[in-house]
């Protein structure tokens, strides 16, 4: 699909990760917790209670707005968007509105041509999370539905994107990149269900533009995007207008649907919160001491480790893999950067994403020790693989875990380097059993040799040393032809 | 501290009380043993709290207002919640859910609201003190008419956590009672900075009543003694003025040009801050429960509906048409505008004068049922609203009667200044007594 006429913005709703809410001293862990057990007087909106800012709320969106080089308005306040919901305990939800925390801004991404792209923000305002409903069957059709107050007065950070964006992959790259900055910024947590939620603006140039809400994951919003645009380009594509309206992405069927226009005719009835002051915290910006940022790391893990430029994006990606690359390679970082770069960005994710596994539980002492292994040549990549493997599954079945050594040992997987009386009686054996092989490199075809490695390396279960094995088996095949 | 209580059985002829507290406890300090009424817009735990209102029968707080617990901490006994025009919206206390409240000084006659209740209760001689809340003169207007002292204070002076929210920009708490002392010491034990009400300051009060206003500057503004104003009223409003003049005190002529504005800035303002504040009341969790069989629009209609009173019905929907997109700039912003020019008179008013005195009403209090249209009823605020668009203290003090019925003598000061009005008015009450 040639998407340069796709127009892609985002806003995204981010969960502060404070101690306790935005206008109340509840504590914000709830989610191991029964339903409105997190709740008091003021998130439960009761008649009576007020508002009292959490300052560090604030601190925590303006550590955002300085990292996203945003301008901090010198006055800013909040406001009630007033709607009907029954999640929503105030029938108000208090936000900022026509006097945002702050304006402007970029975030720089990969582009998919390759090399940065800013990615123009317009603003950033703080706002409170209602609670949510728990549906008893499904919406349409449940016996009834639940409230659950915990949610409710969670501080929020809506960032807005500019309409920057031109591919799905974009969007995903954008969001990527925000999590990273806000993860390193200490100030969010994506770990946790629902931190997170995007509603994206569609549109195909020169067309109406189509708000998509409800998108909760990261890869769903690559889904949305993808679906909206070809659905867009069918409705143009058989001649008819893509109409201007909102729709929800049902992520289990992958799918937007038209919202009922009874919701799209709310007015919000915005007007300024009069029980909380205005806001002058512009001349906090200068007290505020950002920590190093994914960008700068990614530079830094060039420059230190001597990482590819792929291998630094990657490992700077996320907060806890960078710092897990630190800390393996904080031992001998001249000899174990290249290994562990390309053993944590390469394998050890695709060994994760492969088993749909969190990096926590990867024990980085025992990683490290896998590298050393490899390191010394004690095992072979394709070995090194098969103890990675064991170490994850172990961990993932909750086994009792062995250190890479003892796997190594008990599987008998140490390279048999020296030991020629194995590779060859192997290397014989595999020539002998392939005669049409030794007959191709005969005939000069370079296939044949690496077939007759793979044959080789099969039984001897990868433990042979590739490089002594290469010359082990030119040397074979010479005599063969003497 | 040992838990003690006093009994307090009233007969309550004049339905002041929405819920009496028989044997309520009470501890040592200021105000011990003394019982104190509360308005029912106010939270007290464990006692209902309903403003007025079938949408909140059956509601009992589970925590106190920052004012209740001063309260209690004082020493105070709470007698019970006193009756009120629903959520406050109202100048007789006819619009409670629960009937009126009749004036103690003519049963044939309203108390004034909305804090009609707590007026009536100390009228009628059941509890020294009470607390009201004054959005437009919900304090001001039944002490005129009731013939006792109300304090409505600046803006910001006492905490409004646990008022239930009529119109938050507009609305403080305030102390009501029998003198200007009685007022006076209530005062001392609600004001203060409360952390979780963002709009208090740290302004406490303590202090004691002086008499000696010699030397006191008082501005007379020419709009408390125009047309509309009751002739009879003014008059006797104007001779508490010269006794005030015989203590020391002299007089300026002034203008508060804004006042034409003040009425439509106020009800807009407080219409659409009620529109907000009174969407949360759905049935969803607590008060009458809504249908749960319904879909839950229907049900929020269903509960709605039944559960507020005309007049509230009839300022949210003032409230949401004016806060509805492309009026917000019309109305809300413009009398916002508005207001700002008030806030400004009185501040050039204030250069020159110490304080502003005229009648607290423009008539006394009216019969049970006279204001039948709601434009009529609205107009009676005029001299009250004021105060509250510019956020300033207004203290009203009986001096005398008109048609045998109480009038109350009005005095407002700079903001912060209350300790100035209730200066002003126990020198009165002195001079008079």
């Amino acid at each position: 699909m040639a998407e340069t006429d796709v127009i892609i913005g985002l806003e995204v709703h981010c969960q502060l990760d404070t101690k306790s809410k935005l206008f109340c001293g509840c504590d914000t862990d709830y989610r191991s917790d029964g339903p409105n057990t997190h709740v008091c007087p003021i998130c439960l909106g009761l008649p009576g209670a007020m508002p009292s800012l959490n300052k560090r709320a604030i601190e925590y969106a303006m550590r955002v707005a300085k990292a996203l080089n945003c301008t901090v308005i010198p006055e800013s306040e909040f406001s009630r968007k007033n709607y009907f919901y029954p999640d929503l305990d105030k029938a108000y939800q208090i936000t900022q509105y026509d006097k945002p925390l702050a304006e402007g801004g970029y975030l720089e991404i990969e582009s998919d041509e390759g090399g940065e792209r800013k990615i123009r923000l317009t603003r950033i305002h703080v706002e409170e999370d209602p609670g949510r409903l728990v549906h008893m069957g499904n919406v349409e059709r449940g016996k009834y539905s639940l409230v659950d107050y915990n949610r409710a007065g969670i501080p929020l950070i809506e960032i807005v994107s500019e309409p920057d964006l031109r591919s799905p992959k974009e969007a995903r790259k954008f969001l990527n990149k925000l999590r990273a900055t806000l993860e390193y910024l200490n100030v969010f947590d994506s770990d946790k269900e629902g931190s997170l939620r995007v509603d994206a603006n569609i549109s195909i140039v020169g067309s109406e533009r189509v708000e998509v809400k409800n998108i909760t994951s990261y890869k769903g919003v690559e889904k949305a995007l993808t679906f909206e645009i070809t659905r867009q380009k069918n409705v143009l594509r058989r001649g008819q207008r893509v109409d201007r309206e909102t729709r929800h992405f049902l992520e289990s069927r992958g799918v937007t649907q038209s919202a009922r226009s009874k919701e799209l005719e709310n007015d919000y009835r915005y007007f300024p919160e009069p029980d909380l002051r205005p806001l002058h915290v512009q001349s906090w910006v200068k007290d505020i001491v950002l920590p190093e940022l994914p960008d700068a790391r990614r530079e830094r893990f060039m420059a230190q480790y001597g990482c590819s430029l792929n291998h630094a994006r990657t490992l700077t990606g996320e907060l806890k893999l960078a710092n897990f690359f630190e800390t393996v390679v904080s031992s001998d970082p001249k000899g174990l950067s290249t290994l562990a770069a390309t053993w944590i960005a390469d394998t050890l994710i695709g060994e994760l994403n492969y088993r749909d596994m969190h990096l926590d539980p990867v024990d980085p002492e025992s990683f490290t020790g896998l590298v050393h292994l490899l390191k010394a040549g004690t095992i072979t990549d394709k070995s090194g693989v098969e103890v990675l493997r064991v170490m994850l599954d172990q961990r993932l079945k909750n086994e009792t875990r062995e250190i890479p050594a003892a796997i190594v040992a008990r599987l008998n997987l140490a390279k048999t380097a020296g030991d020629t009386g194995a590779v060859t009686t192997a290397i014989e054996e595999a020539i002998t059993e392939n005669p049409k092989a030794l007959e191709d490199y005969r005939a000069g075809k370079a296939g044949a040799l690496n077939f007759l490695v793979g044959q080789v390396m099969k039984k001897t279960r990868g433990k042979a040393d590739p490089g002594e094995l290469n010359r082990m088996l030119i040397e074979a095949l010479r005599k063969r032809e003497a | 501290m040992a838990e003690k209580s006093i009994v307090f059985e009233p007969e309550d002829r004049y339905n002041a009380f929405l819920t009496v507290c028989n044997k309520p406890p009470h501890t040592d300090g200021k105000l011990a043993g003394i019982a104190v009424a509360v308005k029912d817009n106010i939270s007290t735990r464990g006692i209902e709290t309903t403003c007025a209102s079938r949408i909140l029968k059956g509601y009992v707080p589970p925590y106190d207002a920052h004012v209740v617990g001063l309260l209690r901490k004082s020493g105070a006994a709470i007698a019970g919640k006193t009756n009120m025009d629903e959520f406050g919206m109202g100048t007789t206390t006819e619009n409670s859910a629960f009937g009126p409240t009749l004036n103690p000084c003519d049963t044939g006659r309203v108390p004034g609201g909305s804090s009609g209740g707590s007026a009536a209760a100390i009228a009628a001689g059941m509890v020294r003190m009470a607390l009201g809340t004054d959005t437009g003169g919900s304090i001001r207007c039944p002490a005129a008419f009731c013939g006792i002292t109300g304090l409505k204070p600046s803006y910001g002076r006492v905490s409004r956590y646990g008022l239930i929210a009529y119109a938050n920009s507009l609305e403080q708490i305030g102390p009501m009672g029998k003198t200007v002392t009685d007022v006076s010491t209530l005062m001392e034990v609600i004001a203060g900075y409360d952390r979780h009400d963002s709009t208090s300051h740290n302004k406490p009060y303590t202090h004691t009543p002086k008499a000696d206003i010699k030397g006191l500057k008082i501005g007379i503004p020419a709009e408390y003694f125009g047309p509309g104003v009751d002739p009879a009223v003014a008059g006797v409003v104007k001779k508490a003025i010269g006794r005030l003049e015989e203590l020391g005190a002299t007089t300026v002529p002034c203008s508060i040009p804004s006042m034409e504005y003040a009425l439509a800035a106020y009800y807009v303002t407080c219409t659409c801050e009620a529109s907000s504040n009174l969407a949360r009341f759905d049935g969803v969790r607590y008060g009458p429960a809504a249908d749960t069989k319904k879909q839950w629009h229907d049900a929020y209609q269903e509960v709605r509906r039944a559960g507020f009173g005309t007049e509230v019905r009839r300022r949210i929907m003032l409230g949401t048409f004016a806060l509805t997109s492309g009026y917000y700039g019309k109305y809300y912003a413009k009398a916002q505008v508005a207001r700002e020019n008030v806030r400004k008179d009185f501040q050039r008013i204030f250069d020159g004068v110490d304080v502003i005195a005229g009648p607290t009403m423009p008539t006394v209090a009216f019969k049970l049922g006279e204001k039948s249209d709601p434009l009529s009823m609205y107009l009676a605020d005029i001299l009250t609203v004021p105060a509250n668009l510019a956020g300033i203290p207004a203290i009203s003090v009986p001096c005398g009667k008109a048609d045998g019925m109480p009038v109350g003598l009005q005095i407002m000061g700079r903001h912060f200044d209350d300790e100035r009005v209730v200066d002003v008015a126990y020198a009165y009450e002195q001079a008079v007594i």
